[in-house]
């Protein structure tokens, strides 16, 4: 087995439930030649890498690389395997997410690098932002790692993600149900907006029974990293009442800030079950004769017979 | 469709894949700063909400029904930035009837949608949209 990377000893990361899932700025910054580390941008905006990046890291993309080109799905084993190799990645690799927008699509990549089951996965705390504003290093060359060897491994869609279908059953169960965009998206106003294209979802409104904890509430809303333990804790195990053993599905638009939710719960507050339901409310908000909750009008039941 | 515009679509579409972020990128590191009568009075800019990021447009009738287009977006948003540049370069100076006969869906065929999420695309036609209405306004003094 190869040796495996350090965690970063930081004191406010070891309160967490997996101090090994996330890593500060200083530490990297003494770690950018490490071979065993790759680090990778994953970002909202699909310019900014090429703008500057930290020095070494490359990119991956959430639509270009991660989905598949024409099913509205993830790529497959071999489109992984393949991906990971011209990344440099290999199976042992730590691979350090980092990107803007507080790490949302970093959270997504690392996410959908679990349902690959890829063992080191990390986030870098505060993200970009966090990165930049402490005046650290960035570049525009754009690294040509060798090609590495990756395994081809079938993703697991069962553990960490949800479909339509599971939410669907979710619903009226002990599981619990997230949503985790803003308020107004979560009570409907959002979409009602005239000309406002960017939704995407004809209905507005969340699934019956979600709780409305949107992403943001997990940040520092000055550096971008992530609350400390004992305040996550306050959130979601006190406020929220969520148990570590709670089967809980997470949704927002389209998968990116569950994804943010995702890795809250399950890494640094050690949640066991929780999966992102990444077709979120862009399928929901789309699908025919699901059921919507909204204030001020009752949850209509189906009706109609059939299937 | 405008010649100034239709040449950058055509460049985007006969670019391989790998080059049409780079030219996006071209465009968004060219678009022009705020003139300055824009950026010491900000009200006649308008904001496009559509767009994640702070994203500010105005479309200015001249006396000689040119038609000025000026956008303000940060460096943290270089594909809006990019957008910007486009239209800025496409249609900047053109007619009022030239910017509101723009098909609202021009940007399709830059063959963009490979690199960036058809979600992320709208955003252009968003812009065209916004810059469209005040050319209306502006130019019909149409307040619908």
């Amino acid at each position: 087995m190869a040796p495996s990377t350090e965690t970063d000893p930081d004191p406010k990361l070891a309160a967490y439930h997996r101090p090994d899932r996330l890593v500060t700025t200083a530490w990297l910054a003494e770690r950018l030649d490490d071979p065993a580390i790759v680090v990778a941008e994953s970002d909202e905006d699909v310019l900014l890498y090429e703008t500057g990046h930290i020095p070494g890291a490359v990119k991956i993309d959430w639509h270009a690389d991660l989905n598949d080109p024409v099913a509205r799905d993830y790529v497959d084993a071999d489109g992984f395997a393949a991906l990971m190799a011209a990344k440099g990645v290999t199976r042992d690799t730590t691979l350090v997410f980092y990107g803007d927008n507080f790490n949302w699509w970093a959270a997504y990549a690392m996410w959908v690098c679990k349902l690959f089951g890829h063992e080191d996965v990390r986030l870098l705390d505060g993200g970009r932002k966090k990165w930049i504003d402490e005046g650290r290093p960035l570049t525009t060359e754009v690294p040509a790692p060798a090609p590495a060897e990756y395994p081809r491994v079938e993703r697991d869609d069962v553990a960490i993600r949800a479909f339509k279908e599971d939410v669907l059953a979710h619903i009226g169960t002990a599981g619990r149900l997230v949503d985790v965009r803003s308020l107004g998206e979560y009570s409907g106003e959002l979409t009602h907006m005239p000309d406002y294209p960017q939704e995407g979802a004809i209905r507005g409104g969340h699934v019956p029974g979600a709780v409305n904890v949107p992403w943001r509430r997990a940040v520092n809303e000055e550096d971008g990293t992530f609350k400390p333990a004992d305040e996550l804790r306050a959130i979601y195990l006190e406020e929220q009442g969520l148990r570590p053993g709670d089967d809980v599905i997470a949704y927002c638009r389209i998968g990116e800030r569950s994804s943010h939710t995702w890795f809250v719960l399950t890494q640094l507050l050690g949640l066991e079950n929780v999966r992102n339901y990444d077709g979120s409310w862009v399928e929901w908000g789309n699908a025919v004769r699901v059921p919507i909750e909204r204030p001020g009008h009752p949850v209509r039941p189906p009706i109609g017979g059939g299937r | 469709m405008r010649p100034e515009l239709q040449e950058i679509v055509d460049d985007f579409a006969a670019s391989p894949k790998a080059m049409r972020l780079e030219l996006l990128l071209d465009f968004a590191n060219s678009l022009p700063a705020l003139p300055a009568h824009l950026a010491d009075d900000r009200s006649g800019l308008e904001q496009v909400v559509e767009c994640q990021t702070p994203f500010f447009v105005a479309a200015e009738p001249g006396p000689d029904g040119r038609v000025a287009l000026y956008f303000d977006a940060p460096p943290e948003a270089p594909t809006t930035r990019g957008y910007a540049g486009v239209l800025s370069a496409g249609l900047s100076g053109a007619t009022a009837e030239e910017i509101l006969t723009t098909p609202s869906d021009f940007y399709t065929a830059m063959g963009l949608s490979e690199i960036i999420s058809p979600l992320r695309l709208r955003g252009m036609g968003a812009i065209l949209g916004r810059l469209k209405r005040q050319v209306h306004q502006r130019v019909d003094g149409d307040a619908s």
